[in-house]
């Protein structure tokens, strides 16, 4: 990490590219390292459940609060590193957001409060699991939808092909035509 | 038809897919919108005395710039802030976000300043409550002092002319 140094606004002077939190490489002070990490860390998971929390953030003085941070953060997305969870994130508004977190909960707010605290700021976005509503009835219900839409064609296919199997073959029919067939073969032979 | 759907609903899904591909996800809906802008009281840049708050704006249409020292695209809008100030359509206030260095003070006396006020909210927490997810943020706060708009990312010319105008021309 370089700490930014002061470089002037004037125009003729081209201007050194600085990411925010260090992180080169990704815009909008996204550590770089992050994605690696996470998948380095993904590995570790598999391994040990615990050096994850222990990564995403610094154990605070009190594990419980910790633990209770950690699984609360894990639901909600990192604004600046958005294909980040909030507690896997490295950006430094991620740490702000989990240290604020860390903050009310200590003060004795449920997770409801501290959910209703980001997204009145940040709105339904910074939910990874949106919540029922009247504006996401079609992605809540959409799946169901199609299901019954398949089944409904597949049950109508159905229903065709068994009124097919079940006309009665007409034996008088069925006779007339196996013996046309034989003499079309007898005449094709000669 | 029945031979053509397929080829149909193949065409629908590259329409929306086609659509969500030149959406820019930075453009996160802000819950902020029709809503009262929160209240701060915080110091100023270079006047450490003396406090602002959005209070004090009341009966003016503003813009609140979210901006830092150590932001790149802040530089590139800082020009066509400049020449804001310079035929003042709005004033613009600008929030010094997270500055740990402390930059701003010199870096405005140095380069000019388009700001009526500068605020600095040194630990960050004014930006959270305006929902602030990286700099440049622009917020057009009304006379009544309700967000009307929000703007993503630096502001140019085009997205002045394009989305600034109308809503201030709208407002006052």
């Amino acid at each position: 990490m370089t700490t930014p140094t002061l470089t002037s606004f004037a125009a003729d002077e081209a201007p050194t590219l600085r990411y925010p939190q260090g992180g080169e490489g990704l815009p909008w002070g996204c550590p770089a390292g992050g994605l690696m990490k996470s998948l380095l860390f993904s590995l570790l998971i598999a391994l040990n459940t615990s050096v994850w929390a222990g990564e995403a953030a610094p154990v605070g003085e009190d594990p419980a609060i910790e633990q209770r941070m950690v699984k609360l953060a894990e639901e909600l997305r990192c604004l600046v590193c958005q294909n980040e969870s909030l507690a896997g994130s490295h950006a430094e508004l991620a740490e702000d957001l989990r240290k604020e977190i860390r903050v009310q909960m200590k003060a004795g707010k449920n997770d409801k409060e501290v959910i209703e605290y980001l997204t009145t700021r940040y709105g339904d976005f910074v939910l990874y699991r949106p919540p029922f509503k009247p504006l996401t009835y079609i992605l809540w219900l959409g799946p169901l939808l199609f299901l019954g839409l398949g089944g409904g064609i597949w049950y109508v296919t159905l229903q065709k092909r068994r009124a097919l199997k079940d006309t009665p073959v007409d034996e008088k029919q069925l006779d007339e035509a196996s013996k046309l067939l034989a003499a079309q073969l007898l005449d094709e032979k000669r | 038809m029945k031979r053509w759907l397929p080829l149909i609903i193949f065409a629908v899904l590259v329409g929306f897919f086609a659509k969500g591909l030149f959406l820019n996800p930075r453009e996160v809906p802000s819950p902020f919108i029709g809503k009262a802008a929160p209240a701060f009281t915080l110091p100023m840049v270079g006047q450490a005395d003396k406090t602002f708050s959005p209070a004090d704006m009341k009966g003016k249409v503003w813009l609140l710039n979210v901006w830092a020292p150590w932001c790149v695209s802040c530089r590139q809008e800082h020009g066509v802030l400049m020449a804001l100030a310079q035929s003042q359509p709005v004033p613009i206030v600008g929030l010094n976000w997270k500055d740990k260095a402390r930059e701003a003070e010199q870096l405005l006396a140095q380069a000019g300043s388009p700001y009526l006020a500068v605020p600095d909210d040194l630990s960050g927490k004014t930006g959270i409550d305006y929902g602030v997810t990286g700099t440049p943020e622009t917020y057009v706060i009304d006379k009544a002092g309700i967000v009307r708009m929000k703007h993503v990312g630096p502001i140019d010319e085009k997205v002045w002319k394009e989305k600034f105008e109308p809503k201030l021309k709208e407002l006052n």
